[in-house]
């Protein structure tokens, strides 16, 4: 370590001496430190001239960089660099590097678009975000809607037809589902009686005397039920009257009711209350036709599609 | 540490320049082999053609935007990573391995630092000429010559670190193509900051910091030391030998042989100071061992040379223990992988290694991933029957396009339904996306918890794929 001993280093003192023989040291800044704060001293200028800095009046100083974007409007604006106008801008760009495949959704036939893996696969991704936005609060994430309230769209039956036409039917001018309450027309036995009838017809256990009198009533005029159930009691989808003879339950939530007095009970209390709640929006006008079709693809591919 | 005369310790010490000698032997040698097998591999491994169908005609390219790594034959993808993790674990179990047997050979030999520094001195030694020139000419003052061989020196250097810059990003795009690319401004952005921290980066480390970068920064050269044992083979100097009673002495008349020497009781060290002159961290061996030293093997080649030229037996300085230069009776060094340690490290290095090899060589023509859709995780149909729904990805690692199909096994052919997509011919590198459902009356479905999809590429049954996948049903109520 011969050669470190050359090196002298004294320590340095501020110079002046108090009481004769009391110094100070002086410890100053490294010099690359120094001068590194000087570097973000000048960063800081350039940062200034290029973005938002200082507040000036009612506003601020808005600084040389500007971002251009389109608004929701189709105006283009010009702005100054901030994060809003910068995701707006981001926005655009994603927009246009989507725009090439709805152009060609837009031009597909809805059997062209799920037979493409590549237009399925932008299905998949883009139909489900759309879902996941307007759908999703009511049908569910999946599309298993909520036994009571909300139709699955993921089983085979439907209200309105499967078919791509009527989905894309009932997403563009909306659907409203009516039932009357048939507590008003009929006695509590009948309503049971048409409940067991009901029951019957999906082979849950029933009492057979009140079913064969539930089914006199069903097909009679007094109930009249296959006015809109049909004679068959398989529903009539024009008018979105569902299918009775089925295993599947939107409005009485029978699967998840234990015991068969239970299960008739809310198949009952339907026919008694009657719905007016099937309430489906529409959503030409909210969405673009676009992305209406990406939808009406999205959901025929989510299972039940027919 | 220097001490001034308030009691203060100073921290900051200045760099004392290092003029290395240049020497030959043994370890010379082998330094300077894998150098070359080192240079050839990193700057002309970008330049190798290998034709491909869909990629650059590159044998080598990291195909960052691309997600993929083309390596010869071999096609790496983001989900290989595995194999990125077997590599760094085998590179520090050989760490371990050899620096417990032979100290740190890495440092020594094969670091990117002693090689790139190797190269700088090798190119200092080019312009400016010997140890002796090059400290006459650090002391001179400024004149024409000082300039020009300097500075010359600091171009060359520049030049190199340059090359060694853009030999780098090389690996990343088309070499050929992002060559002009880049001296006519049209390359990428990372391209120019990556040259541009590399180029300033391999200057300041190998032509202004050398051995700093070793002594002060790298932590490897230091956790190295814990991996020393006392019968770990390092560069030593054998004291007992060189110092005897009387310690170190010149060569001069009446000490000129052995004998003579040995008589008088001066050791075999004639103080001629090459190994200190040779050091390319500049320190004394004689110290004994240090954490300074890189264990480069040169002042073995100096003390040789001298030993050689005076008659003297060689291996005054030699790769030897600790354990041994103390020993009653030294034996001839060896190594010592007799210890549960090294042979734990080398069976960690060996399973490892095989299986990395096995790895990849037993590697699939595609990726599979099958997804049961969980929202919801069963359906009850109209007539009863449960459906559960499956997304299958398939990403195609092959060369070519690949039609993929999917059948299943354990449950009814007929239950599986593949939708509007029956198969699904995928870009080699591309993933692609098939919607499976699959449908069981009510009794099979209660019977069926699990059941196979099974992925095939067409007109290559051998590389089918199968994977098990989950069947749920409403639990039955009452």
């Amino acid at each position: 370590m011969s050669e470190q001993k050359s090196q002298s280093q004294t320590a340095q003192t501020t110079g002046h001496a108090w009481d004769g023989d009391l110094e100070e040291y002086n410890n100053p800044l490294p010099t690359w430190w120094v001068y590194t704060f000087y570097a973000t001293v000048v960063f800081a200028i350039v940062y200034w001239t290029i973005y938002p800095s200082w507040p000036f009046g009612k506003g601020w100083i808005g600084g040389a960089s500007s971002i251009t974007y389109v608004n929701s409007e189709g105006e283009t604006k010009t702005h100054s660099w901030n994060t809003r106008a910068l995701y707006l801008e981001d926005m655009n760009q994603a927009a246009a590097a989507q725009k090439p495949y709805f152009d060609k959704i837009s031009a597909m036939s809805y059997e062209q678009i799920a037979k493409d893996p590549d237009m399925n696969g932008f299905i998949i991704s883009a139909g489900k975000a759309i879902f996941a936005d307007s759908c999703a609060p009511c049908h569910q994430s999946g599309g298993q809607g909520v036994v009571g309230f909300f139709p699955n769209l993921t089983d085979d039956d439907w209200l309105y037809g499967g078919s791509y036409d009527k989905i894309h039917e009932t997403l563009v001018g909306g659907r409203r589902g009516y039932m009357p309450a048939f507590s008003e027309v009929l006695g509590g036995e009948q309503i049971d009686q048409l409940a067991n009838y009901v029951a019957s017809l999906s082979g849950i256990g029933h009492d057979a005397a009140k079913a064969k009198a539930g089914n006199a009533l069903f097909h009679g005029e007094a109930a009249a039920c296959f006015y809109c159930h049909n004679a068959d009691a398989k529903g009539r989808k024009d008018v979105g009257a569902p299918n009775l003879t089925d295993s599947i339950w939107l409005w009485a939530n029978v699967p998840a009711t234990a015991g068969n007095e239970g299960k008739v009970a809310a198949i009952r209390g339907v026919i008694a209350n009657g719905l007016n709640k099937g309430v489906m929006p529409a959503w030409a006008g909210r969405l673009s036709p676009e992305q209406i079709k990406v939808l009406t693809v999205y959901v025929h591919e989510l299972g039940g599609g027919q | 540490m220097q001490t001034d005369s308030a009691g203060q310790t100073g921290l900051y010490q200045k760099r004392i320049p290092i003029f290395t000698r240049s020497v030959k032997g043994r370890f010379r040698r082998f330094k300077t082999s894998v150098l070359v097998l080192a240079y050839t591999v990193y700057f002309l491994l970008p330049w190798l053609p290998w034709s491909r169908l869909d990629a650059p005609a590159q044998a080598v390219l990291f195909d960052i935007p691309g997600r993929k790594f083309l390596i010869f034959g071999l096609t790496v993808y983001p989900q290989d990573v595995i194999w990125l993790a077997l590599l760094l674990f085998i590179a520090a179990i050989l760490l371990f391995f050899v620096t417990g047997l032979v100290g740190r050979a890495f440092c020594g030999y094969f670091c990117f630092q002693t090689l790139w520094t190797d190269l700088f001195i090798w190119i200092e030694h080019f312009v400016q000429g010997e140890r002796p020139a090059r400290i006459r000419l650090s002391r001179q003052p400024w004149n024409r010559e000082k300039i020009l061989k300097i500075g010359g020196t600091h171009a060359l250097w520049l030049l190199a670190a340059l090359w060694t810059g853009l030999s780098f990003i090389f690996y990343f795009s088309y070499a050929p193509q992002l060559l002009v690319d880049f001296f006519t401004g049209q390359a990428a952005l990372a391209a120019y900051i990556t040259v541009g921290i590399i180029t300033p980066s391999t200057y300041a480390a190998a032509g202004l910091m050398r051995e700093q970068v070793c002594t002060y920064i790298c932590p490897y050269g230091r956790f190295q030391s814990v991996m020393y044992e006392p019968n770990t083979l390092a560069v030593h100097y054998d004291s007992r030998r060189g110092e005897s009673a009387l310690g170190r002495a010149p060569v001069r008349a009446g000490q000129r042989s052995l004998a003579e020497r040995h008589e008088q009781g001066f050791g075999d060290c004639v103080d001629c100071g090459l190994c200190v002159q040779v050091c390319p961290v500049g320190i004394d061996i004689r110290d004994g061992l240090q954490y300074k030293c890189i264990s480069c093997g040169l002042c073995i080649d100096a003390c040789n040379t001298i030993m050689d030229s005076f008659g003297f037996p060689q291996g005054l300085i030699r790769y030897d223990s600790e354990q041994n230069l103390a020993a009653e009776k030294p034996t001839a060094p060896k190594l010592q992988w007799k210890s549960l340690k090294t042979i734990g490290y080398g069976a960690a290095l060996l399973l490892m290694s095989t299986y990395l090899v096995y790895s990849i060589s037993t590697r699939g023509s595609f990726d599979r991933v099958v997804n049961q859709i969980r929202q919801p995780l069963y359906v009850v149909l109209s007539n009863g029957d449960i459906r559960n729904r499956y997304q299958i990805h398939i990403t195609n690692k092959s060369a070519q396009n690949q039609t993929y199909q999917v059948s299943s096994t354990g449950i009814p052919a007929e239950a599986l339904d593949l939708g509007s997509l029956h198969e699904i011919t995928i870009r080699p590198g591309h993933s692609g996306l098939l919607q499976a459902s699959v449908r069981l009356p009510p009794e099979l479905a209660a019977k069926t918890h699990h059941f196979e999809l099974l992925v095939t590429p067409q007109g290559k049954p051998a590389d089918a794929r199968s994977e098990t996948v989950r069947f749920d049903s409403p639990r039955q109520a009452e």
